[in-house]
């Protein structure tokens, strides 16, 4: 079970509180979780990533295990602990603004 | 008795307000989709339960939101469970996807060089005046988007910019289609605005556009001040009796035509300044407008710190302020393009709201005003709809 945790629009805009739990067939890796995750939530489709390119946005971020991944290739599997349950992959709104 | 509902686009949400006729006794709902730009909210002239939001982010792009209720709830179009199925069983979940149609071209960047479209946000949404699932979105960077779903899918009408778009360029707010104004008299015949491209008529329903901007002057923006098109327009309205009848509030000048925008003349006439955004018409009397001068480009704020909404009777040329209930000193404010309307009751009421977050409303046509609410964010836009 992977846990994402959603910044505080897109979970508004998903309708859900808290962490979102997935379930990831195959190699957990930044676009799987992506894919599963707009899936399951379709209105977040276009929020994170391009529609067609599946580029990340610019002010989106990808952070777990201390350490942002936003910058890794979506192939990237993602830290053992994030498969495991025992930490969340965080997708985050860049800081931006005083 | 009828009754209005006025919807509110803010730097932070959506606000819905509502009153009877008397337009005393309002009734605050909101902030809406908090947190958000929302640019703009309009309600079908064929349902008004049906209303369609414009919610954007720098963060998270493009939302479209939908209101079958009158805006007690909203959804993204399509995301009910029966609709969320694709032909792969997949969901789609395209409502905010705006892809420009074939090649995407360039247009020329505030340097002059030539730089791709980009689709950053919605900025306005017109509803069909028959079909609550038709409606047109204008978008920045500058194009023109329809659905005919009710807001599941959006389709770009690509004519718009086969119109010389290489030579249009963004102001200091971007490049957007930011007006979209539909002939009731003629199911083909569709006027856009765009800042700066200029003014654009479609006669066959979107597929072909022409400039209509003979007559306008730019000198202190354009190279060339006749040229056809890169025009800031700022605003065009239009009264529904007379659809060949339009009024502009450019960059600088007031201006209008009665041939559809096949020419047009000043009327900026004794206004204390002729720069604003806002154009509106009186629900009533099709040669009396209203505008917001403002002192300048350089200066987004009323003239001398008075707040004054200034209104012709005779379509331009001859125009006196109205100042009862606004704030006539140390008032720095402005009001955007998108944020005027009027009412349908017989004693029209105009709306308009600033970027200071206050909403006033004039039930009597113009010659008073009342506040609705002083606090809210920045307001973008301001629409109304009267309801039996």
């Amino acid at each position: 079970m992977i846990r994402v945790v959603l910044p505080f629009h897109l979970r508004n805009l998903a309708r859900v509180d808290g962490e979102v739990e997935l379930e990831i067939a195959g190699p957990v890796t930044i676009r799987a979780v992506i894919d599963v995750l707009e899936a399951r939530y379709p209105v977040l489709r276009g929020t994170i990533r391009d529609h067609d390119t599946l580029k990340r946005r610019p002010f989106v971020r990808f952070f777990a295990c201390k350490e942002d991944l936003s910058l890794e290739p979506p192939e990237t599997p993602l830290p053992e602990e994030v498969v495991s349950g025992a930490e969340p992959f965080l997708i985050v709104g860049a800081m931006a603004g005083g | 008795m009828s009754k209005v509902r006025v919807l509110v686009g803010t730097k932070k949400g959506a606000f819905i307000l509502t009153a009877d006729g008397k337009r005393k006794d309002w009734k605050i709902s909101g902030p809406h989709f908090a947190g958000w730009e929302i640019y703009h909210l309009k309600g079908s002239a064929a349902d008004s339960n049906r209303i369609y939001a414009s919610q954007t982010s720098g963060w998270f792009g493009q939302i479209i939101q939908r209101s079958d209720d009158g805006g007690k709830t909203w959804n993204t179009p399509g995301s009910s469970p029966d609709e969320l199925k694709g032909p792969e069983g997949m969901p789609k979940g395209e409502s905010n996807k705006f892809v420009y149609e074939g090649e995407v071209g360039t247009h020329l960047w505030y340097d002059g060089t030539p730089h791709p479209w980009e689709f950053k946000r919605i900025w306005h949404i017109e509803p069909s005046l028959t079909d609550p699932d038709t409606a047109y979105a204008g978008a920045e960077d500058a194009a023109i988007f329809k659905t005919t779903n009710g807001g599941k899918t959006w389709k770009e009408l690509a004519g718009l910019r086969h119109a010389k778009s290489q030579l249009w360029q963004p102001g200091a707010g971007g490049m957007a289609v930011h007006t979209i104004l539909l002939d009731p008299k003629n199911d083909k015949r569709i006027y856009v605005a765009i800042s700066a491209g200029g003014c654009f008529r479609t006669d066959d329903g979107g597929k072909t556009w022409k400039p209509i901007t003979r007559g306008l002057k730019s000198p202190y923006e354009l190279p060339d001040p006749d040229a056809e098109v890169g025009h800031c327009v700022h605003r065009i309205t239009l009264h529904p009796s007379k659809p060949d009848v339009l009024f502009m509030q450019k960059h600088w000048d007031v201006l209008r035509t009665d041939n559809a925008g096949d020419q047009w003349s000043d009327v900026s006439g004794n206004l204390p300044t002729d720069f604003g955004f806002p154009i509106d018409v009186h629900a009533h009397e099709p040669e009396t407008i209203f505008v917001v001068p403002i002192t300048s480009d350089s200066l987004h704020y009323p003239p001398e710190g008075k707040l004054r909404v200034y209104r012709s009777k005779t379509g331009g040329n001859e125009w006196e302020p109205l100042t009862k209930g606004l704030p006539q000193k140390d008032c720095y404010v402005n009001v955007l393009r998108d944020a005027m309307a009027v009412d349908l009751l017989d004693s029209c009421g105009i709306y308009f709201g600033t970027t200071g977050g206050q909403v006033y409303c004039s039930a009597n046509g113009g010659n008073s005003w009342n506040p609705i609410v002083r606090d809210l964010p920045a307001v973008y836009s301001v629409e109304v709809q009267t309801l039996p």
